[in-house]
């Protein structure tokens, strides 16, 4: 920085202490900043982890990269990465739900049982009522007894597990209904490859949550809260509203993964997705979102959903255990999480 | 502003014989406050005094026990800080109450944002963006407030800027008065004098402003009156061109009776 720079920026307030673009990210001179620039966008991480997970696979297995594989793995995403945006805004207010796919396996047992009765529209209805109450009973509790997410979810997702375990008696119902299980169909786009309902819906419920994040008031206090509470209250923002309503969301999120989960596998089992509930917390962390909130966003989530299926499923097809696939994912998680540790550290 | 000739200042807010009790103790004794239009006034007193006691009193964040509260003359009962806001009562706090990872524009509205006319603003709850940018440019604008653009993230910024945007926003909102909790207090020496300049600048933009601070130099340097704040009540009243800093600390202390230096209070001066 020259002297007169220096001087010039002296006499008022708010001189430029970094040099930055209209949008307000520091502005590139020479190439190694260009690299430094791209990587301080929270979705270059995963976006360059993705890239290069599918091109090896492309490269070293032939069955990789073709369309019917393609739709397979976005088939295979769909429940974990509708459950990973729920859970996005969630960890954004710097909350976390370790109880979201427990949610979700009650609302599929309840939908099961009531469509054998016939009525599979009902069997939606009251299956996604209750994985909206048992959203807002989290909610409650967190946002008006102040108790910490950690303890509250941990607590949701022992019991319930246990709860859908009782409601069916450790049976699971095969579920014909058609409604019920609809999301797993879908158009063809050429071929034997298909775009499954559930995918669309996935897109939409994306769609959704990324508009109301960056251009409506709800999603600068999701921000706000996650960077500091207190601060977001002295400023006026009803911070235990908005925690409770972003519970309650993660419930009607919950609700269409059970819709979703049904399409995909058409039999209501309390053990199903067992460990979804995890998964959804690593899709976030490695789709770049910060733990400890107020980082992050919906763009980075899909990113990080779609790596650990692309792990997956490639892995399989070069013939390698699946459970290097999960060491893989661990490795990521850790590393994901020394990535945003450094980011915060630089920016504090 | 000038409006009011020098014996008659309008008295913007008015407190008398405020009284708060926990239990067995007392964190204000029957303490009297009083700010006048245009002026900045600085409320000093030693750690325990209950200077923060009665500034939360006077912004609704805690409800006294006895006494009264009047604002442009008019009595008033705050229940809550968001009473004093409405009232036209704006609060600046020491710790940097930001939102680090919004940008200025989103960190000026928080909480007010402004939303689209129409159905974009009724029903899918669309912000006007465009609106909100541009109040708050002409916002930093008249603050004299620098930065590259409105749209960068507060967690770039410096924390005297930080501090700086959490000013403008108490300033744009404020109709009535600013009042600043030691908002020099995370700062360093070059930032504090940035921080200062901003609050006269803000009087000067017509706000009467409350400047709570330990600092005697900062006092010194910006405000027209000091309230000296001693055992959970108001000691007197002086001001700063007819008084010292080592007066000012031996009555905050207890060293100087409050007669030993000439008071400045208004509302006194005008009942007698």
């Amino acid at each position: 920085m020259s002297e007169a720079a220096t001087k010039e920026r002296e006499p008022r307030i708010g001189g430029p202490l970094v040099a930055a673009g209209v949008d307000g990210r520091p502005r590139p001179r020479r190439a190694g900043e260009l690299v430094r620039t791209f990587f301080s966008y929270q979705a270059a991480g995963p976006l360059v982890a993705l890239v290069l997970a599918i091109a090896v696979f492309s490269v070293t297995t032939d069955t990789f990269l073709n369309g019917q594989n393609l739709s397979l793995i976005l088939q295979q995403t769909v429940v974990v990465g509708t459950l990973a945006i729920g859970q996005t805004l969630i960890i954004l207010t710097s909350g976390i739900d370790l109880s979201i796919a427990a949610i979700m396996v009650i609302g599929t047992v309840v939908m099961g049982r009531i469509a054998l009765d016939g009525n599979w529209a009902l069997a939606l209805l009251v299956g996604g009522v209750v994985c909206v109450a048992l959203g807002a009973v989290n909610g409650l509790i967190i946002s008006r007894l102040n108790l910490p997410p950690f303890i509250v979810t941990l607590g949701a997702l022992t019991a319930l597990t246990a709860a859908a375990q009782l409601f069916t008696s450790s049976a699971s119902y095969p579920v014909s209904a058609k409604g019920l299980t609809i999301l797993g169909q879908g158009i063809p786009v050429g071929g034997t490859t298909v775009l499954s309902w559930g995918v669309l819906v996935w897109i939409v419920v994306i769609a959704v949550t990324s508009y109301a994040l960056s251009r409506t008031a709800w999603g600068a206090h999701l921000y706000a809260i996650g960077n500091s509470e207190t601060a977001a209250k002295l400023n006026g923002v009803k911070v235990s509203r908005v925690l409770f309503g972003v519970y309650v969301l993660g419930g009607v999120i919950c609700a269409i993964g059970a819709w979703q989960a049904l399409g995909r596998t058409p039999v209501a089992d309390p053990s199903a997705y067992a460990t979804a509930n995890l998964d959804s917390i690593t899709a976030v962390v490695v789709g770049g979102t910060s733990l400890f909130g107020g980082r992050g966003g919906v763009l980075g989530t899909i990113l990080g959903s779609l790596i650990v299926t692309v792990l997956a499923n490639g892995l399989v097809l070069a013939g390698i255990s699946s459970l290097y696939q999960q060491v893989a994912t661990g490795i990521l998680v850790v590393a994901a999480v020394l990535v945003d540790q450094v980011m915060r550290k630089r920016r504090a | 502003m000038t409006t009011t000739t020098e014996q008659s200042p309008r008295v913007i807010m008015q407190a008398n014989g405020l009284v708060k009790r926990y239990g067995h103790v007392t964190a204000i004794g029957g303490a009297d406050f009083e700010l006048v239009d245009g002026e900045i006034l600085a409320v000093v007193g030693d750690n325990g005094a209950g200077k923060s006691s009665m500034i939360k009193a006077i912004t609704g964040a805690l409800v006294p026990d006895e006494g009264e509260l009047f604002i442009d003359g008019e009595r008033v009962h705050f229940r809550n800080p968001l009473d004093a806001r409405i009232a036209g009562i704006e609060t600046v706090y020491q710790e940097l109450a930001v939102a680090a990872s919004l940008d200025i524009t989103q960190n000026l509205f928080l909480g007010r944002e402004l939303r689209k006319a129409g159905f974009a603003g009724r029903v899918t709850r669309a912000l006007d963006t465009k609106a909100m940018r541009k109040q708050a440019a002409e916002s930093m604008e008249n603050l004299g407030i620098r930065i590259q653009s409105i749209r960068q993230k507060v967690e770039t910024l410096s924390g005297g800027q930080r501090q700086a945007v959490a000013v403008a926003r108490a300033a744009t909102w404020a109709r009535r008065v600013v009042i600043m909790d030691e908002p020099t207090a995370a700062l360093g020496v070059r930032e504090t004098n940035q921080v200062l300049d901003l609050i006269q600048r803000v009087k000067a933009n017509g706000l009467p402003v409350v400047l709570i601070s330990h600092n005697m130099p900062d006092v010194f340097q910006v405000a027209d009156r000091i309230h000296i704040h001693r055992l959970g009540r108001r000691a007197t009243v002086v001001r700063t061109s007819e008084t010292s800093p080592s007066d000012v600390v031996g009555v905050m202390t207890g060293a100087l009776p409050p007669d030993a230096v000439p008071c400045a209070t208004v509302v006194a001066a005008q009942a007698t």
